[in-house]
């Protein structure tokens, strides 16, 4: 065990009485259940509200009264509530209804703001697409945590991975390409993916090579490619005089793009944001149906034992950290290629934090962090989209902020153990030395 | 091949004389591996340098010119390098208690806007100085002690890392300040008459008076930040919770049969730890601003984390390595200027020697050193299970 386990534990028997979690959440849902049904559902105007599923002119949507939605809503949430506190037969039931609840959330929250604004409709597909896009990044960025972290290796550096990535790859693009060609756009990604996978190639060499406590290299790599890629933005990119070009363009699946409605919005996209999906699918496949994926778990788990059925710790954690680079470098195109086509110092903008917060969220798991990528993106566009439509409690608009932080909240209280103890793979961040 | 092998021997023994010098001659030895560190800094961002076609010795000339070069660049360097004196310590401090506070970035922010938010209430005006300074500062390093204590409560009694909880809490802090000031209906803590977002200016009485006009202005905030050193070095290590903290950073488990209350020691330790952080933003606020904006503290926590392992979590050495820290950056603008390097090239050289500093394995194996005293930045002392 190591220290910090050790302190968690310390921490855990003397630090009193421990609530049942499953209490405390039936608890949470029967308050917000309440609270909704008799507090919130007569206060909203119970106008008809609709949500739209494409563009105007003349879209096709579902109208709906909100109070009603409310209500459903909160009779699930004490329904919730009243299985956690049911007799032992009934409690299977309880974890799907607990599920069912906190993803009932989102539509709560679309709900609740389209009732709450001026604005009678909002394009739900729409933001939901941009929800996806927005988290391009952060699941791309969290794919490469998930190998680091399951081999046994910290990574805090993902946001100095994908801003190298990021600042190498376009200022490839401007210098050769000129910012415009497809073939050279194409090359630069490759090139920030291999970028990304140079930088993290330092991580594993000072973590493995070195024993270097893996959080402090990987605050080195951050502080690394902050510096190196304004050097590069200011000596290279600006003075090449290319600050701006092309980036990826879009293009729609094939057959699914042709659905009616949905299908133009939901099956077009970028390349980059593509590849995410095919990264995700991946990265769970080679983790979770390969012996090479079984292996680098078992580093993350217990080297040691690992190391006596022949497995090669050092070899696995150098290939998975190095990986998880790759997936980076690739985020950072994203950024400097795909979102936009320029490259802006610090442009990752704490991306990678949010990409680690995305994967502790999910438990270190492949779908788990992709669903928490997905919560932070949907965060994010649902920001946006509320300052468009003005949503007004009580004459106070709930400014964009709000909504932004709220993933922050959620991860914190994951985190801290109250909707369900997230646990890190066994070793990782323990140096691993050879047996002799 | 043999000419590369003789130029790595000629380096190897100039390297070793180096050594020499220093162990035996100038008795350095405590901080060889924080001086080969910084040495070998400067020689990566030279190569760097000659890259693109600029003679490093004329931009280092500058960049020494601008740390250094009159009265003026000297205190305009000590005043750069004061508040990371501050969010430093604060990294230095939860690392003696085997706890990495990443959240100093958050504290200076917390603390910043509690000083501004205190320094500007309009009864602080009809106060004299002695008391609205005291109280400005003191609000700002409650604000820090509170954004601090937070994932020292959530640590000691759920677990929860301190890393993932800091980096959760920098981007709330974050929001909400942002939030806080830009907001204009309602306006929060906005100065309604600014065109940029920022806070209402403080009160006249709770500015810390200036001792050079220099860019930025040297002011008696350093006092505050560089005693605190000498004070948390003493309770470091004359003191019954100095010790407390140590032994709960070397081994939890053994603090705790040996009757230590380790849930107390790391709530405390995480408290102490951004009071620094928002004493820091609040001498800033109260000495330099003289209003809040968001992206003043930007980086600063972060430079922290570097500027702690540098001074090897000694709370003493960290003046120093704060002033190397500061004075490179207030120094930068004018290499930029005569030489037309980009000021980032200081960005690469702090890196490195963080990276050299942390990789002690290299610096040693450069400068054929032996392995003489235990490294801080070994796995083994700053825990850093995630």
């Amino acid at each position: 065990m190591t220290t910090v386990e050790n302190a968690a534990g310390i921490a855990g028997t003397s630090g009193g009485a421990r609530l049942d979690r499953q209490s405390v959440s039936g608890l949470v849902f029967g308050l917000l259940g309440v609270a909704l049904i008799v507090g919130v559902a007569p206060a909203i105007s119970s106008s008809n509200r609709r949500f739209n599923f494409e563009p105007p002119p003349d879209p096709a949507g579902i109208g709906f009264d909100p109070p009603t939605w409310v209500i459903a809503i909160g009779v699930l949430f004490l329904l919730t509530a009243a299985l956690g506190f049911a007799p032992p037969a009934a409690r299977q039931w309880a974890s799907p209804a607990r599920l069912l609840s906190a993803l009932a959330v989102i539509p709560l929250v679309l709900v609740l703001s389209l009732a709450l604004s001026d604005n009678p409709s909002t394009n739900i597909v729409n933001l939901f697409n941009e929800s996806l896009v927005l988290a391009t990044p952060l699941a791309l960025g969290s794919m490469t945590g998930l190998w680091c972290e399951r081999s046994g290796i910290i990574n805090i550096g993902i946001e100095g991975t994908m801003l190298a990535g990021a600042g190498i790859g376009y200022m490839t693009y401007a210098t050769i390409g000129d910012a415009q060609s497809t073939a050279w756009l194409w090359f630069s990604i490759l090139i920030s993916v291999l970028a990304g996978g140079l930088v993290a190639a330092l991580l594993a060499v000072l973590s493995i090579r070195f024993g270097v406590n893996q959080i402090v290299g990987g605050v080195v790599i951050n502080l690394f490619a902050l510096g190196l890629t304004g050097f590069l933005r200011s000596e290279v990119i600006v003075k090449s005089g290319i600050t701006t070009g092309v980036g990826t363009s879009e293009f729609g699946l094939p057959l699914l793009s042709k659905i009616p409605v949905i299908g133009d919005q939901l099956f077009r996209g970028q390349p980059i944001y593509w590849l995410m999906y095919v990264v995700v699918i991946g990265t769970w496949v080679v983790m979770y149906r390969t012996p090479w994926g079984l292996r680098v778990r078992s580093c993350g788990e217990n080297p040691h034992a690992a190391e006596t059925l022949g497995v090669n710790v050092v070899r696995i954690r150098y290939q998975s950290v190095i990986l998880g680079g790759l997936i980076a470098g690739l985020a950072g195109a994203w950024f400097s290629m795909e979102s936009q086509a320029r490259f802006e110092d610090n442009m990752t903008n704490a991306a990678g934090f949010i990409a680690l917060a995305a994967l502790i969220f999910g438990k270190w798991t492949p779908w788990g962090a992709f669903g928490g990528a997905l919560l932070f993106g949907f965060s994010r566009a649902l920001g946006t989209r509320l300052q468009f439509l003005g949503v007004e409690v009580s004459g106070f608009e709930i400014p964009s902020e709000f909504l932004q932080a709220l993933p922050f909240v959620v991860t914190l209280v994951v985190v801290a153990g109250a909707v369900g103890r997230s646990i890190p793979p066994a070793a990782s961040g323990q140096p691993f030395h050879r047996s002799r | 091949m043999s000419s590369v092998g003789n130029a790595n021997a000629g380096i190897g023994r100039a390297a070793g004389q180096l050594h020499r010098l220093l162990t035996e001659v100038w008795r350095l030895q405590p901080l060889y591996v924080s001086l080969y560190a910084i040495l070998l800094s400067f020689v990566v961002g030279g190569v760097l340098i000659s890259i693109i076609g600029v003679n490093p010795f004329t931009a280092y000339w500058a960049l020494l010119r601008g740390m250094v070069g009159g009265g003026e660049e000297i205190a305009g360097s000590v005043a750069r390098s004061v508040p990371f004196i501050g969010s430093a310590l604060a990294l230095a401090f939860a690392f003696r208690a085997g706890l990495f506070n990443i959240g100093a970035e958050g504290q200076l922010l917390a603390g910043g806007i509690t000083a501004a938010y205190v320094g500007a209430l309009s009864w602080m005006s009809d106060l004299p100085g002695i008391v609205a300074i005291p109280l400005i500062l003191i609000a700002g390093t409650m604000g820090g002690a509170i954004w601090g204590g937070i994932p020292g409560v959530l640590r000691a009694k759920t677990g929860a890392h301190e890393v993932i909880s800091t980096i959760m809490l920098n981007s709330l802090v974050l929001f909400g300040v942002r939030w806080m000031v830009n907001s204009r209906d309602p306006v929060v803590l906005r100065d309604t008459d600014s065109t940029v977002p920022r806070t209402d200016p403080i009160s006249d009485t709770a500015v810390l008076p200036e001792l050079v006009d220099s860019q930025p202005s040297l002011h008696v905030g350093i006092f505050a930040l560089v005693g605190i050193c000498f004070v948390v070095a003493f309770v470091l290590n004359r003191t019954t919770f100095g010790f407390e903290v140590g032994t709960v950073g070397l081994n939890p488990h053994a603090s705790h049969y040996a009757g230590i209350n380790v849930n107390r020691v790391i709530v405390a330790s995480m408290a102490v730890s951004g009071a620094f952080a928002g004493l820091a933003a609040a001498s800033e606020i109260s000495g330099t601003n003289g209003f809040f904006q968001p992206g003043t503290f930007f980086l600063m926590g972060f430079d922290g984390i570097a500027i702690a392992l540098l001074a090897r979590t000694n709370p003493v050495a960290i003046i120093a390595a704060a002033l190397l820290w500061g004075s490179m950056l207030s120094g930068a603008p004018l290499m930029q200027q005569e030489a037309d390097v980009s000021i980032d090239v200081v960005r690469i050289i702090q890196a490195m020697v963080l990276l050299f500093v942390a990789a002690d394995a290299i610096v040693r194996y450069l400068f054929r050193v032996r392995e003489l005293d235990q490294s801080p930045f070994k796995a083994t002392s700053i825990e850093g299970a995630v």
